[in-house]
């Protein structure tokens, strides 16, 4: 299946490259994103210093002077670069079933934690309890991460319960679950948000003492069980301990 | 060996080159905001460039080196005193036990560096000494330096303090020339970006041909600026990947963002031009209500300014350390 994707590469300044795959919300374009990504990280060039995972896109961030010198280049140190990503394309795998983990995380939609629940329900013709069964209805795709510290962008959200962003920013307590049109994610972080929020996890996603302080991947499959607010305590107490 | 902070200034965190790898997980790179200065700071007192710093805004800290320390201050001019006297910028200076440095006022620019030889020693967080305030964690206690705290810095076998003479401070005698780097300070390159051809030609030449200033909002995580008012020549959406230090987004106001070190991972606003590797250290010094124009540059030649700025550091590192041994050797 050669050329089963079209795809795209510019650069993001004279440090970094992206491959795009076709600027949409699409599990298959994400899983060959990071099927490059685990190329990558296995075949790493000299001068390589990141990786960043988007939607449908990868980004190599590099280090122009290493890469030259290493190389003697004649032509643009972003040419070389470039057929290193062609190169990954072409010799990547969608990625392996490894990342593909399913991961169970509960959230408490009650005690006030969805402050915009009942607004999503009125501008969405539901009721509350029928916007907490269809976002408890299937289970997401971790596409990426970004924004914060540990931020999974999760998706896709069922067309039902689909709302925009807020106008503004307003100040979002950690573990609060949000969504925003087909999006769903959770603040790892006490932090200004713009997403319509639903409910609150008690699990920590992101610890800075930690080994690799962030809980989620992408490539993982979240499902959330709902629990009810003494089962939340419950939860925060047991970590605290 | 240490150095403690008597006053704290505006905003003094401990820098190192920033912490790469980590990106994947949206832990962003942090670093210095001027990567020339830092680096500079650094050779000037015998340390290798990626040793952690002190990055200072204005108002900035008072010091006080609890043991003879080998220092430097690059970057921002805030005059610079130490027990009182002046003290010049871009100069290796020994200074003795005891003294203490503060900032007089603003001269020119906005961040200052102060390295020590030895390097600021704090636990590394996922093998970076920067500080992500983000996410609260690394440098010192992951957060601005504040007054109380007591920074260790390392301890090595160069033995500097027999260049302290009567004085409390020993300037050494050979400075770094900044002036290639920060020449033209306004006019800031930039590698036009793949949005760039989806604004229409009327806001392609507005934002050439037009000052934008910086915005007082504006931070460690961007520059908000404010000009003329730039808009796509059709309505598109984007989906979030990837963005850099350097990337100016458009935003839904019609006004531009330049993100800076501590850039967030990842965005979804048009991406019209990034600024050059070259111009980020000159893009650093410029401070709130300060005007820039923005120069499309082609990627060899934003290719080539970066590799004269690394090799200048190259024949920076190897001049001042010679210097350095000739010096002691001497004393």
């Amino acid at each position: 299946m050669e050329n089963a994707h079209p795809y795209e590469i510019f650069p993001l300044g004279d440090s970094a490259l992206t491959i795009d795959l076709g600027n949409r919300i699409s599990s298959q374009l994400n899983q060959k994103a990071l099927g490059m990504q685990v190329w990558f990280s296995k075949h790493p060039f000299e001068g390589m210093k990141d990786l960043i995972l988007g939607y449908s896109s990868l980004s190599v961030i590099y280090d122009p002077f290493h890469v030259q010198k290493k190389n003697k280049l004649i032509g643009t140190v972003s040419a070389f670069v470039k057929e290193k990503l062609e190169e990954a394309y072409l010799r990547s795998a969608d990625a392996a079933e490894e990342n593909g983990e399913e991961i169970n995380l509960p959230v408490c939609y009650d005690g006030g934690f969805g402050s915009d629940l009942a607004q999503i329900a009125e501008s969405r013709n539901l009721t509350v309890e029928e916007v907490i069964e269809i976002h408890l209805s299937r289970a997401y795709r971790v596409y990426m991460m970004g924004f914060l510290p540990g931020f999974a962008y999760m998706g896709e959200v069922d067309e039902r319960i689909q709302v925009s962003r807020k106008q503004k920013p307003v100040a979002v307590t950690a573990g609060s679950v949000g969504i925003a049109n087909g999006q769903t994610g959770i603040y790892p972080l006490d932090s200004p948000g713009g997403w319509q929020i639903i409910g609150r996890t008690p699990i920590r996603l992101f610890e800075a003492s930690a080994e690799l302080p962030v809980k989620l991947r992408a490539g993982q499959s979240i499902r959330f069980r709902r629990i009810n607010l003494s089962e939340f305590e419950q939860i925060i107490a047991a970590q605290t301990e | 060996m240490s150095v403690s902070i008597l006053r704290s200034g505006v905003l003094d965190t401990i820098q190192d080159v920033g912490r790469y790898g980590y990106s994947n997980y949206g832990i962003n790179i942090s670093g210095p905001m001027d990567p020339y200065a830092m680096k500079v700071a650094n050779l000037l007192v015998s340390n290798p460039v990626e040793k952690a710093v002190i990055e200072i805004h204005f108002p900035g800290p008072q010091v006080l080196f609890e043991q003879n320390a080998l220092i430097s201050l690059t970057g921002a001019d805030f005059a610079p005193t130490i027990n009182g006297e002046p003290v010049p910028m871009w100069k290796p200076l020994v200074v003795r036990r005891k003294s203490v440095l503060l900032f007089s006022h603003l001269e020119d620019g906005a961040r200052c560096y102060l390295a020590v030889h030895g390097g600021f020693c704090v636990p590394k967080w996922l093998e970076s000494s920067s500080t992500n305030l983000k996410a609260k964690s690394g440098g010192w206690q992951g957060r601005k330096l504040e007054k109380g705290d007591e920074i260790n810095f390392g301890e090595t076998n160069l033995y500097y303090p027999v260049l302290l003479k009567e004085n409390n401070v020993t300037v050494l005698p050979w400075s770094v020339d900044r002036n290639t780097v920060y020449q033209l300070p306004h006019e800031i390159g930039f590698i036009p970006g793949h949005e760039w051809s989806l604004l229409s030609e009327e806001s392609r030449q507005r934002l050439l041909q037009n000052n934008f200033i910086i915005h007082p909002s504006s931070d460690r995580m961007g520059y908000n600026l404010r000009g003329p008012e730039i808009n796509p020549s059709e309505d598109f959406q984007l989906v979030s990947s990837a963005v850099s230090f350097g990337t100016i987004q458009l935003l839904p106001n019609h006004q531009l963002i330049i993100l800076m070190a501590d850039h967030q991972t990842t965005g979804g606003y048009p991406r019209l031009g990034h600024v050059i590797s070259a111009h980020l250290p000159k893009l650093a010094q410029l401070a709130a209500s300060d005007s820039l124009t923005l120069i499309p540059v082609d990627m060899s030649t934003a290719e080539q300014l970066l590799f004269s700025q690394e090799m200048e550091l190259q024949i920076i590192s190897n001049g001042c350390a010679d210097r350095m041994k000739n010096a002691i050797c001497l004393a």
